[in-house]
């Protein structure tokens, strides 16, 4: 029953990487980690109520609040170190693009995307691994809350 | 033309002190002509947050790594990455990056392979330097282009192959990785990504000594009289012994490569690349499982030739 689509904040997000050339989508990822949030403090101060996604090369701790039906929006909270810019970019990203849409439409969202940034040669394909990871934690635990 | 050497206590007991730098010397030494100061880390965007003033980046994966076969840049590839980079053969390299300069190490490590004859690391590395409030930058360095001559890579003296192991076993064998890849619970580092290694374990009589072991709490380099307690009396290296290191890709054995040649002073030491992501889905090549370092077998080095 689930079609792929891309959300439309997401589909954005695509298309302003693939305009850059490869350094300045260098320099667009780096933005992006720079602009992700702190943790709210419910859970900045209670470590324990984030899970670590361990496929990713530095840790990142992620959490998710799912909302009521019938569209259970998916808010999503992420915190990884300063010193891991590549993966709070990847966090940053699928945050923006993601962040409150209806479970449904992150569970349509195709598994290959991250692959679409065009970062896979400047970053390898190892370390665009940690951006998938990171997607499947977030469309597992949506199944998982069903 | 090379900078003077870095004369601090610490380093004089080491086997080459001329190997290290402190931040503090490179603080006074920033700017020198002849020194070309490298930023190489795990995180590829790392050195865009901010860098030591003047630092190039050269990244292990995207730099170093030949794009198609798993092997390092060729001789001309090396040529066009230092002369972009404003290095001479005769510069003065200093490599400094995260995590105790594992990352640094492993550049170094490759720099050597080329025979670049200058290159030091930067003691504790990026952490220390920035844990010391030291100036950082995102400014991108105006590089002045050099000329590198094309020079081959010299393999044979710090790069072990597969085969190579196999002819070795029976001496001295380091693993450097967490003790749950050694004994084969698990074939990656707790926290780090699959990379894909069909079997778990180590090489058959490797002892177990952690790379990350040879660096104290601040990231830089143990003292000598620790290192020579952890791999002389602890994992039984004597003078004069060929040895071979390995981990899962051949990046933190390059941490510990640089302790046992340059700090401690062993002549003979190789670094297996392949490491467990080769040896662990090689086949018909010996692997033991548990805590123990275990036998050479008997046929084993004919069995996988």
């Amino acid at each position: 029953m689930s079609t792929e689509a891309i959300p439309a904040k997401l589909a954005e997000i695509i298309d302003d990487f693939q305009d850059l050339t490869e350094p300045d989508r260098l320099q667009l990822l780096l933005d992006f980690s720079r602009e992700l949030p702190d943790l709210p403090e419910r859970y900045g101060n209670h470590p324990e109520l984030l899970e670590q996604v361990v496929e990713c090369q530095s840790p990142l701790f992620l959490t998710m609040e799912i909302g009521e039906e019938p569209e259970r929006p998916v808010h999503l909270f992420f915190s990884a170190p300063p010193e891991a810019p590549t993966t709070r970019g990847f966090a940053g990203v699928l945050l923006e693009g993601l962040d409150g849409l209806p479970a449904e439409e992150v569970l349509a969202v195709p598994d290959d995307v991250p692959d679409r940034l065009g970062l896979t040669r400047a970053i390898t394909p190892l370390r665009m691994r940690g951006m998938s990871a990171m997607l499947g934690r977030i469309k597992r635990k949506i199944r998982e809350a069903q | 033309m090379t900078l003077a050497p870095d004369t601090q206590d610490k380093f004089a007991q080491y086997a080459h002190p001329e190997r290290l730098v402190s931040t503090q010397w490179l603080a006074d030494n920033l700017g020198r002509e002849g020194l070309v100061v490298v930023e190489s880390d795990e995180d590829v965007l790392l050195y865009e947050t901010g860098h030591v003033p003047g630092a190039v980046k050269i990244d292990w994966h995207t730099d170093l790594n030949d794009e198609v076969t798993r092997d390092y840049i060729d001789g001309e590839g090396f040529a066009r990455l230092l002369s972009a980079k404003g290095i001479s053969r005769d510069t003065t390299v200093v490599i400094y990056g995260d995590k105790s300069n594992w990352w640094a190490a492993y550049a170094l490590w490759v720099f050597t392979l080329f025979g670049h004859e200058d290159v030091r690391l930067l003691d504790g590395g990026r952490d220390k330097w920035v844990a010391e409030g030291r100036p950082m930058t995102t400014d991108r360095p105006e590089v002045a282009t050099a000329e590198y001559p094309v020079v081959e890579r010299d393999d044979a003296p710090i790069r072990a192959f597969l085969g190579d192991v196999l002819q070795h076993l029976g001496k001295p064998l380091i693993d450097v990785r967490s003790g749950d890849e050694y004994t084969g619970a698990r074939t990656t580092m707790p926290a780090y990504p699959e990379e894909g290694a069909l079997r778990g374990g180590h090489i058959p009589t490797a002892k177990s000594v952690p790379w990350a072991r040879a660096a104290a709490e601040d990231g830089t380099f143990r003292t000598r009289a620790e290192l020579d307690a952890i791999y002389r009396e602890e994992a039984g290296l004597q003078d004069g012994d060929d040895v071979v290191a390995y981990c899962r890709i051949g990046e933190r054995s390059s941490h510990t490569w640089f302790v046992l040649k340059h700090l401690l002073g062993f002549e003979n030491v190789r670094n297996y690349d392949g490491s467990w992501t080769e040896w662990g889905n090689a086949v018909r090549v010996p692997i033991v499982r548990g805590s123990e370092p275990g036998e050479v077998p008997a046929r084993s080095a004919q069995a996988a030739r």
